[in-house]
């Protein structure tokens, strides 16, 4: 049998190597198993044909309240936080084309996290905690263009926007713990703990308001995929095919937030997972943008449900946020990854 | 940039009264207003009964000699670390050292209830090396050696992964914030004089150690390849710098928690005024980044009276556009 997927229409053409595709829908399945498993394990057991009834609507109410209210809604927006963030992570690698740029490390996550910070212990009592995920989003934005603006000399190379980017973070980071070290302690460990990033007692609503973001990212993303493609194979390549590189970074970066803050916004700063999940994504299948794109995003939501998995059922009664188990399972393989690609 | 030996005296000479000036200032004005002349008294003839001296021996004094201490071992911590790495943005914190120490230390405040300042000295040490390893490890592995932007993404991967373990040692343990954040934000008060001088000779060993190491380091800057053919060794002259990087930025933060960019800026500055010389930039690191230090945490005593800022904040403040001014450089050498 040929070892390519050949596919050549009006439309689109690609090839891609059956084993991408085998490994592409294995993740699917494990994917789904750690969905089902996230959904039937906690602190009451139920099985799997519990789940996929109630999930149908065809259980008893007692089930269904935990399923539909509390489960269901806490592990999507697990699942959705990890694809958001993965994604965002491969969006920002390809663009800085160093395996080491990811949302965190860049500061996006930063000026989320000093907004929300300071929305937390300023304002927080006036507005109510509705707007939280407003002031996120609006902070990851002004990161961003602090990020851009600083990092501008007539145009931007991928290095100055990884350094200026580090500076900005570790800016943004002083005001945080700022603000955190000047409120008073119980909102100061509030603050703290959205920090650390987690989805506990997420509600449908959220993942509503969640989820149209992403219907707009992705296709974005997909959209591009031929001019990232392009870039990776360095500036003058690119121009030379007649990519605009500088105005390509620039959609590429907010295109990287786009996806980032809202999921920021509503789980807090989960990190690593941007890091991680788009270096998995790359040892299972080829490394064209359009494949590793919804590989990202299954690793990214397998781990994030993983990580809060662990955190409801390793240290009962208490629910660890998902962030310290992200951390936990993520920075020892990123360093085993690291080691093994010397990149 | 001055190239006569007596400008460079007249510079020293300069920077020690700044400091003398910077440490008088520090111990004399605060929330509570006490003039020169006495914070001069309470050294040559103290009075018991003096609420200013009272003052002036148990809080002002220990807190002006730790950030001396601190700052002045960041800066040469710094000094060696973009001479080793012949990289201008290595520095403690961006090297991840800091985090990697605040991590041991929460880490075991908590679980095991350490207190006593010696403890956490070692804990600092295992961290600070772990950390500051792993980053030279990762950012060496690849093709072309050590680049700026490699080592300071290292820096940063690493530094989130210690800061999201100290995140997650204060959720599991429940430990309160207050002790967490001292170690995180950084601060130089509330140390305990006595517990503080005896750790003051490693400090100082560590700067002498660097000082007599200095010539070698300008023979190190000219490249491995030029220093082994003029007869160093260059293994050694690595190793030793590495050992006082660890004991310089592990006992910062040991005493005063994680304090960043006084270890970027310092040895910047330092070079501007003097060059490359190594044996009158490691010296004048110290001075200044003491001074530096000092007067950081004399303006975060101001800024939100009658609270203080904490100093790692203060000095993140000055230093983050330090830092985007060099990165802006294109993370060149100078």
């Amino acid at each position: 049998m040929d070892k390519l997927l050949r596919v050549r229409n009006r439309f689109m053409s690609f090839s891609v190597p059956w084993k991408s595709i085998f490994s592409m829908s294995m993740t699917l399945l494990v994917f789904l198993l750690v969905l089902m498993f996230s959904l039937s394990v906690g602190e009451e057991f139920i099985p799997f044909t519990q789940v996929i009834l109630a999930l149908s609507g065809h259980s008893d109410s007692k089930i269904q309240l935990v399923i539909e209210i509390l489960r269901l809604p806490r592990v999507l927006m697990a699942a959705m936080v990890g694809a958001a963030l993965a994604s965002s992570g491969l969006v920002l690698q390809s663009m800085i084309r160093n395996p080491l740029a990811s949302p965190d490390i860049i500061g996006i996550t930063g000026g989320a996290s000093a907004a929300a910070v300071c929305f937390l212990s300023f304002f927080a009592s006036a507005f109510g905690l509705v707007w939280l995920p407003f002031f996120a989003i609006v902070g990851a934005l002004l990161a961003a263009l602090l990020i851009y603006g600083l990092a501008w000399n007539s145009g931007v190379t991928p290095m100055r926007l990884v350094l200026v980017g580090i500076g900005v973070s570790s800016a943004m980071g002083a005001v945080t713990t700022f603000v955190i070290a000047a409120s008073p302690l119980a909102t100061s460990i509030t603050a703290y703990i959205w920090l650390t990033g987690s989805v506990y007692g997420a509600s449908w609503a959220d993942v509503k308001a969640l989820l149209p973001w992403l219907c707009v990212s992705w296709p974005l993303a997909f959209y591009l995929a031929r001019r990232v493609n392009t870039q990776e194979l360095g500036d003058h390549i690119a121009t030379g095919l007649g990519i605009s590189v500088q105005r390509l970074r620039v959609v590429v970066l907010f295109l990287s937030v786009l996806m980032a803050a809202p999921a920021i916004a509503y789980a807090g700063a989960v990190g690593f997972v941007g890091l991680i999940a788009p270096h998995i994504a790359r040892r299972l299948v080829i490394r064209s943008f359009a494949f590793l794109l919804p590989m990202s995003a299954f690793v990214g939501a397998c781990l994030v449900m993983l990580a809060d998995l662990c955190g409801r059922l390793l240290f009962q009664p208490l629910d660890v946020p998902a962030g310290v188990f992200v951390s936990a399972i993520g920075a020892p393989f990123f360093i085993y990854l690291l080691y093994r690609q010397r990149f | 940039m001055y190239r006569y030996p007596v400008v460079k005296l007249g510079i020293l000479f300069l920077s020690l009264l700044c400091l003398v000036f910077a440490f008088l200032s520090s111990i004399a004005f605060g929330q509570y207003m006490i003039s020169f002349k006495q914070a001069g008294m309470a050294f040559i003839s103290f009075d018991p009964q003096s609420i200013d001296h009272v003052i002036i021996r148990t809080t002002r004094l220990s807190r002006a000699v730790v950030a001396c201490l601190v700052g002045a071992a960041l800066a040469v911590s710094g000094v060696l670390m973009q001479a080793l790495t012949r990289n201008p943005l290595a520095s403690p914190s961006i090297f991840g050292v800091n985090a990697g120490a605040v991590f041991t230390i929460v880490l075991f405040s908590t679980f095991f209830s350490v207190t006593s300042l010696n403890t956490f000295l070692w804990l600092a040490f295992i961290g600070a090396s772990v950390a500051g390893a792993l980053v030279y490890g990762l950012g060496s592995l690849g093709k072309d050696g050590l680049s700026p932007v490699r080592i300071v993404l290292s820096g940063a991967a690493i530094s989130a992964l210690f800061m999201a373990f100290t995140q997650g040692v204060l959720v599991i343990g429940q430990e309160g914030l207050d002790s967490v954040l001292f170690w995180v934000a950084g601060s130089v008060s509330g140390r305990d004089l006595a517990l503080v001088l005896p750790l003051t000779p490693l400090f100082v060993l560590g700067m002498v150690f660097a000082m007599i190491a200095a010539p070698h380091i300008n023979i190190l800057l000219s490249g491995d390849d030029v220093a082994k053919g003029l007869g160093q060794n260059t293994v050694v002259i690595k190793v030793v710098l590495s050992l006082l990087i660890i004991g310089l930025a592990g006992g910062s933060v040991a005493l005063g928690g994680s304090i960043g960019f006084i270890g970027l800026m310092v040895p910047h500055m330092v070079r501007s005024a003097v060059g490359y010389d190594h044996k009158w930039l490691i010296p004048l690191s110290a001075l200044w980044g003491a001074t530096l230090l000092l007067l950081a945490d004399l303006v975060s005593r101001f800024i939100i009276m009658p609270e203080e800022v904490p100093i790692g904040v203060t000095t993140a403040v000055l230093g983050a556009p330090f830092f985007l001014y060099l990165a802006r450089k294109g993370g060149r050498r100078g």
